[in-house]
């Protein structure tokens, strides 16, 4: 039995790694996906282009653009002098904003009977970029008015926000984008190889040759869910290394509790592989199968959108989705610092839903046989 | 219309290679012919001789690497526009859309051919009524059987009319009657058109009937001659070889092994041999020869086995073994019944096979003899009646009785990315055989089946011949009682064919049995005992003799096997 299926592992590797499609599929994507989410695929913006209106020309309100200008996030890339030249350059997306400054603006300032006047003009055209980048001029714009004060020994307002962001001080996107490529290029790459694995021998016709030799049914369905989960781990590892050493992300939590999340993670991804797998004839099929899985399953894990902002029936199907339950894993022992204990609320509805995947998968399995 | 003159086709030194990696291969290397306007030429060599890629060549599919290809005297790199509309090529598997009805994939291909509206209905009515596809009218293309589809594939192809035809192997998996059919529609069409064709071919007596024969080997034009020119240069040289005291099976061996002969094949109840040119009958004893006339197969045999000198020899290690048949069923097959819905592809199918025989299933496409096969290798449950193999009931204790069976199917399934040895391995491994046992038969499969200068190279990348005997061995690891082989000569040329059968003959001469699938009705008279199916059910079943002997009549004193099939199979439909 267990040299029966050591046989099968030992075919079934040299089979992907031989090819040299499969080879490719194993290691070029991922690395690319890795490279393109983690550098590319962020909310945080930099260099945000503005133009600058200032009607008053003295020390204050340069001093005001000033923060502007030296912070890393805007650039001036325009300076307006006539009040036509603001439509135009928000119009042909020369600029993301127009930051006008009133002609009594020191004045107004310095006398403080009536507030200073600072216009904002933001291209609204997509509003998330459009309110993260008044996000950050509202931010920098409320310094100015604390310092202001302090300096010239005003009133205070009585409360003052204090934020802090906890887990993830800098609020840097990447913190919350890379740990989330751990599940979504081990989801991929575990689905595509499994996908294909029972696919491929249909095409070749070695399937009807491995189901005439002793070897049961089981057996052959061991042989290739290992494979899998293998590769699957491996993968993980691999990018759980780029993460912490490359983008030097903080790994704060338990590598047991992460790993015993990716085994179920990839426990049952790789049951849902095999399903396709056994009702697919061609590669063909099998690729678009999985593809067909892979886009639903990322866009309901919580993984560029919130599942919270979602309705609630879609909420309730959400449940079904391995991805989901591994991201909070993944995200927790990464920035959260969890262990075991704090996981078990995910651990078991993966187990679950691998048992049932694989269960269908074998059954699947044995029907399609003829 | 450009005059039709007697250069139809011609090609002057043309050479075509395909460069694949560090590999070139030279497919077609300096040939020049031109075939006889009006008439049939037949392409024919062993695979890989560049047959196709020489239709191709001549269909303007392909260019040449140098030299010229004319069709009508128009250049076919300058002129292709024009000579586009007067040829026709059917390829070996013609792009029929296969979700579209007969009428609608004519409709389609009419289309394509810029065919008048108002000739339409006459042409389809002619070519669906001479195809007999006119009750399938409304068919999908995809439900035909192979035949139909061939024969569709030949009416969409003749539709424009075409003053040169060429044609890729157009009757591979094709039953009898199918291919008779085939060439009623292709003769009809000369002589209604004038129209001229070449066309590649596996069967050496589709060849006979043409009047030019092309012999193609690697890459080269070898001969182009009349069949009678070369059926001559073989004659005082074929026999039909009889011994009273040895089987025919035991007799053929002991021929091919003579110095004296060329070929050696059992041929209905004698053996057909070739004697060497300038060889004579005296030194060997005890055996009658009686002179026959040669047939076309011989000279390509003669022809092919002098430029490969060592391709086939026999073994002697097993040659020696003595055939001792015991009379002892090993698969019985009691009113077997398959469902597939409401379709029923076996029929109450019943039948035995002894130990050490060589068992025939043959039939058309569709005819139920891969659904049979299936069934009894334990791929596919039946619905109804008994199966069993080696004494054991396959639906109780399938995975015991797969380890005493052997598999081999018309792919050749193999793991194309692993090498010889890792194939021979892993199915080893699969049957259970473990160290020192393992690598002795491993060691075996490849000095037996010569496989030991591959033994690192992807079985992806060998060569056809080649392939089919790795999957052989693979079949053969773990020393099985019964070997099934499904169609494993199909698409093989007559030289492999042969090497083929002798191993098979060899295996079965050690008492493993043999149970093998295959449309050539000519592959019958390799069998001890076969059954010919027709829709699921048995149209006759016996020895090769004894089913030939069923179409015998006053003025068929020697039927074929082929004229049997037809004979039966019509005889069956009046009824």
């Amino acid at each position: 039995m267990l040299a029966n299926i050591y046989a099968l592992l030992i075919k079934e590797f040299l089979a992907l790694i031989k090819d040299k499609k499969s080879r490719f599929v194993l290691i070029v994507p991922p690395i690319f996906q890795l490279f393109i989410f983690g550098y590319a695929a962020t909310y945080d913006l930099n260099d945000i282009p503005i133009a600058i209106y200032n009607e008053d020309a003295n020390i204050e309100s340069r001093d005001f653009i000033s923060r502007f200008t030296a912070s890393s996030a805007f650039t001036e890339v325009l300076r307006i002098t006539r009040h036509q030249q603001i439509a135009k350059a928000l119009d042909e997306k020369k600029v993301l904003a127009v930051l006008h400054i009133d002609q009594h603006f020191s004045r107004d300032l310095l006398t403080a009977h009536q507030p200073a006047k600072v216009q904002i003009l933001v291209d609204g055209r997509n509003s998330n970029t459009a309110l993260i980048a008044l996000n950050y001029m509202q931010t920098i714009l409320a310094d100015f008015n604390l310092d202001w004060a302090k300096q010239h020994h005003l009133r205070q307002l009585p409360a003052q926000l204090q934020v802090r962001a906890w887990f993830n001080p800098n609020l840097s996107s990447r913190w919350f984008i890379v740990p989330g490529i751990v599940g979504l290029l081990t989801l991929v790459v575990t689905v595509i190889v499994t996908a294909l694995s029972i696919a491929r021998e249909r095409e070749q016709g070695t399937f009807d040759q491995l189901l005439v030799t002793p070897l049961t049914p089981f057996q052959i369905l061991l042989g290739k869910a290992i494979p899998g989960l293998i590769i699957g781990v491996v993968e993980a590892s691999f990018i759980i290394l780029m993460a912490v050493f490359w983008f030097e992300i903080p790994l704060l939590g338990s590598l047991v509790a992460l790993y015993i999340g990716i085994f179920l993670f990839v426990f049952s991804v790789i049951g849902i592989g095999l399903m396709i797998s056994s009702l697919c004839v061609t590669q063909q099929q099998g690729l678009l199968g999985g593809f067909l899985f892979i886009v639903p399953a990322v866009i309901l894990s919580g993984y560029a959108t919130p599942i919270a902002n979602m309705p609630v029936w879609v909420q309730n199907f959400t449940l079904l989705n391995p991805l989901r339950y591994f991201l909070v894993i993944v995200r927790g022992v990464f920035l959260e610092g969890f262990s075991t204990q704090h996981l078990f609320g995910q651990y078991w509805p993966l187990a679950i839903i691998g048992v049932i995947t694989l269960g269908c998968a074998g059954w699947m399995f044995r029907r399609r046989m003829f | 219309m450009p005059p039709v003159n007697d250069k139809t086709l011609t090609l002057h030194s043309v050479s075509k290679s395909f460069v694949s990696g560090r590999a070139i291969t030279h497919a077609v290397k300096n040939v020049t012919f031109s075939i006889k306007p009006g008439h049939i030429t037949a392409l024919v060599g062993p695979d890989g001789a560049g047959k196709t890629t020489l239709l191709r060549l001549a269909a303007g599919l392909l260019l040449p690497d140098s030299g010229t290809v004319s069709v009508f005297s128009l250049d076919s790199d300058k002129q292709s526009e024009q000579i586009r509309h007067l040829i026709g090529y059917m390829p070996q598997r013609f792009g029929l859309y296969e979700d579209l009805s007969v009428i609608e994939n004519l409709n389609l291909y009419a289309d394509l051919h810029q065919l008048a509206e108002k000739d339409r209905q006459q042409r389809f009515i002619q070519l669906t009524k001479m195809s007999g596809l006119s009750p399938f009218n409304n068919r999908l293309a995809g439900q035909l059987s192979g035949g139909m589809k061939q024969k569709l594939g030949l009416a969409c192809t003749l539709l424009s009319q075409p003053r040169l035809l060429l044609l890729d192997e157009p009757s591979v998996g094709v039953d009898p009657l199918s291919r008779r059919e085939l060439w009623r529609i292709i003769e009809q069409q000369m002589e209604q058109n004038g129209m001229t064709v070449l066309m590649s071919t596996a069967y050496m007596d589709e060849a006979e009937r043409c009047s030019e024969v092309i012999l193609m080997d690697a890459g080269e034009c070898l001969q182009k001659n009349t069949p009678d020119f070369f059926k001559h240069k073989m004659l005082g040289l074929c026999f039909a070889a009889r011994a009273d005291k040895q089987s025919n099976r035991q007799l053929q061996l002991y021929l091919s092994q003579q110095d004296e002969f060329i070929d050696a094949i059992i041929q209905g109840d004698d053996v057909h041999v070739v004697m060497q040119q300038g060889a004579t009958l005296e030194n060997i004893a005890g055996i009658q020869f009686e002179s026959i006339e040669p047939r076309l197969e011989d000279a390509f045999i003669a022809l092919l086995k002098s430029r490969y000198k060592s391709a086939v020899q026999a073994p002697a290690a097993l040659a020696q073994a003595g055939a001792s048949i015991v009379t002892e069923d090993i698969i019985q097959v009691d009113r077997v019944d398959r469902w597939f819905g409401q379709f029923q592809a076996v029929k109450a199918l019943s039948f035995t096979v002894k130990r050490g025989e060589i068992f025939g299933l043959l039939g058309a496409n569709g005819a139920g003899k891969t659904t049979t096969f299936r069934m009894l290798c334990g791929l596919l449950p039946v619905s109804n009646g008994q199966l069993s193999v080696a004494g054991i009931d396959l639906r109780t204790a399938a995975a015991k009785a797969r380890a005493r069976i052997g598999y081999m199917s018309q792919k050749f399934s193999l793991y194309s990315h692993l090498s010889v040895r890792q194939n021979l391995v892993f199915f080893s491994s699969a049957y259970g055989l473990r160290n020192s046992r393992q690598q002795q038969r491993v060691k075996w499969a490849l000095q037996f089946y010569e496989l030991e200068p591959y033994s690192d190279t992807n079985s992806g990348d060998l060569p056809l011949g080649y392939k089919q005997r790795l999957a052989m061995a693979c079949a053969l690891m773990h020393e099985p009682e019964i070997l099934f082989l499904d169609e494993p000569t199909s698409g093989v040329d007559p030289l492999a064919r042969r090497e083929f059968w002798m191993r098979t003959n060899q295996l079965a001469a050690t008492g493993v049995t043999v149970l093998v699938t295959t449309h050539f009705m000519e592959e019958a008279e390799y069998c001890d005992r076969l059954i010919i199916m027709v829709e699921g059910d048995i149209l006759t079943m016996g020895t090769p003799a004894e089913i030939k002997r069923q179409a015998q009549s006053e003025n068929r004193q020697e039927p074929t096997m082929e004229d049997a099939f037809i004979h039966l199979v019509t005889q069956q439909a009046q009824q």
